[in-house]
């Protein structure tokens, strides 16, 4: 009978977890219901009324919201096509370079920012990007006018998109620097036998190699094509900026808990769940199918 | 002939490693102007000119945060809720992902609980439901709001599980013949082989919790327990002069950009102080969540 007992202690084991699993992940669920009600916090869920499809409907006819749900995708995409295009050059480059000591040193450089939170970045930011800040300092000498980045509407998405590559292009290159060690160096011996120079040792060679990855990134980035960044944004938006910089979850955090609305905060984001749930299975899909992925 | 091409390509090298050596500086340029501004004089700060360097070098900003008391609550908040999360982010990650990483056989709905995990892990429910749930539970001001929520440390734990499952199955049978139960299983075998991994999820998780101001913002209704990120968010991001007490006598010598940009620059010091370790695991970290089978 030991292997009842064996049982027995996994089903210990797991249980903590299973608890705290169901406690946050799922009891939020639950709540969620909301979104078909009139919530009043006072009535709560049994007392509240029930509206059907009202505030699903309210969202699509609200323009807010159809804004909203472009800004979102707008600059997610951007950022996803921006930042893996720099950190698979970056990535390329760091590969030819063959002073292993400036290599280590330009890694540790780049890769930091990736650690440092979204409140300290934008706090720096707010600085850097102010009229008389440094970014202002640098644009002057090639003779540009000072700018206020942070309440220029046109300027906004792309300062956003700008700055999160700026901060994660290091480290996403660390997928790409690893699928480059992985290649056979044999490849690249026979083809200097055959007179290939630099460039074409890169065209030929190293980015076949890294195709893998990138196909495999650029699935499972699909999946993530509604999240625009809650942190940077929140962190560097005023409302002067909210037509082309307000995305989704900045909308459910002010209408759903700044202003109480709760039910309609509720529904934003309960559609935002479908379709990201929708998106990701696509893209684990597209990942198993293309790069042979499989998350366990 | 031959020589001339070395030439050109050792230029080629040099190009490169001038090129990614300035990019590398370049991205540090900010993080070392919030530092010069932290350090300069009132004037200086307030006209603008103080770019990489300090102008009026001096240390009133960091004298006045040594004796600023709200600063350092907020400070221990977040080391409370670094060693509180961290640890049980450790605990539950090794006590979820072991058995998870069995066989269906040895541990029967081990595929279920597996998929409920990864379902728990891609569902996002939308912060208005997140924050009614946690009200309900009573813990809103609390510490536990803050490590609770993600006390299940999901991606980690799919790692470790796939970890546990690259372990050579001999080591186990031999434990088994030995007559151990999982329990010393999991502690004299699975725990010391993957102690590498397990120093890569825990960094991430420190970083994590260290860094975390949201929950804090929503999850705490008294500003005395915001953590440290929060009390920053709220004093230099939303410029909540709430916050600010008692230091009007302080503003004819210091300007708020200085104060605010040392106040930055200290909640950076402790990700300072673990980034040589984050840099040796997290390499590791990464390819460990490629690891399939």
């Amino acid at each position: 009978m030991r292997k009842n007992s064996d049982r027995f202690s996994y089903y210990a084991m797991i249980l903590p977890g299973l608890v705290l699993l169901f406690a946050f992940t799922f009891v939020p669920l639950f709540y969620s219901i909301i979104a078909f009600q009139k919530f009043n916090p006072a009535l709560g869920i049994q007392g509240s009324p029930w509206v059907g499809l009202d505030n699903f409907l309210y969202i699509f006819r609200v323009r807010d919201a159809r804004q909203v749900f472009y800004n979102t995708i707008f600059i997610a995409v951007m950022k996803i096509v921006l930042l893996e295009l720099a950190a698979i050059t970056f990535a390329l480059l760091l590969n030819e370079l063959r002073y292993l000591r400036v290599k280590r040193a330009v890694q540790t450089m780049v890769y930091l920012p990736h650690f440092l939170s979204w409140v300290i970045l934008a706090g720096i930011l707010r600085t850097i990007l102010a009229r008389n800040g440094l970014l202002n300092d640098f644009l002057g000498l090639l003779g540009i006018a000072p700018v206020y980045f942070l309440g220029r509407p046109d300027v906004f998405p792309w300062l956003i998109i700008l700055s999160d590559v700026w901060k994660e292009f290091g480290f996403e290159a660390i997928l790409y620097l690893a699928a480059l060690t992985a290649i056979d160096p044999t490849l690249y011996e026979v083809a200097e036998l055959d007179g290939a120079n630099r460039f074409q040792k890169m065209w030929y060679i190293s980015i076949p190699g890294i195709l893998p990855t990138i196909v495999l990134v650029a699935s499972l980035s699909l999946g993530g094509i509604l999240n625009a960044g809650f942190d940077q944004i929140f962190n560097l938006y005023s409302p002067i900026v909210y037509s082309t910089g307000d995305i989704l979850d900045t909308y459910v955090y002010r209408v759903g808990l700044i202003q109480g609305q709760y039910s309609i905060g509720t529904a934003v984001g309960l559609l935002k769940t479908v379709v990201s749930l929708i998106l990701i299975g696509i893209s684990y899909w597209f990942a198993g199918k293309f790069a042979n992925y499989r998350i366990f | 002939m031959v020589y001339s091409k070395r030439l050109q390509d050792r230029i080629v090298d040099w190009l490169i490693a001038a090129f990614l050596l300035a990019l590398g500086i370049s991205t540090l340029l900010p993080l070392i102007n919030t530092l010069a501004i932290s350090l300069s004089e009132r004037a200086a700060v307030s006209g603008g000119m103080v770019k990489l360097w300090p102008v009026g070098f001096n240390l009133t900003a960091y004298d006045y945060i040594l004796k600023d008391v709200k600063f350092w609550r907020a400070f221990g908040i977040s080391v409370l809720r670094v060693v509180l999360g961290g640890l049980l982010n450790f605990g539950l990650a090794i006590l979820t992902a072991f058995p998870l990483s069995r066989s269906e056989k040895a541990f029967p709905g081990r595929t279920v609980f597996v998929w409920l995990f990864v379902f728990g892990m891609i569902l996002n429910v939308g912060i208005v439901p997140w924050y009614l749930t946690i009200a309900g539970y009573g813990l809103i001001d609390s510490i536990w709001a803050l490590v609770l929520p993600g006390a299940v440390p999901i991606w980690n734990v799919i790692i470790l599980m796939n970890f546990f499952r690259n372990i050579p199955k001999e080591l186990d049978e031999a434990a088994r013949i030995d007559g151990a139960n999982p329990w010393q299983l999991l502690w004299h075998i699975y725990l010391p082989t993957s102690l590498p991994a397990l120093a890569t999820i825990t960094l991430f998780s420190i970083v994590g919790h260290w860094n975390s101001f949201f929950d804090g913002l929503i999850l705490m209704n008294n500003p005395d327990n915001y953590p440290l990120q929060t009390y920053i968010q709220q004093l230099v991001i939303a410029d909540r002069p709430i916050l600010h007490g008692g230091q009007a006598q302080l503003m004819a010598k210091l300007s708020n950009a200085t104060l605010n940009a040392a106040k930055l620059f200290v909640a950076m010091i402790p990700i300072l102080m673990i980034y040589p370790f984050l840099q040796r695991y997290f390499v590791r970290g990464i390819m460990l969540g490629a690891v399939k089978e």
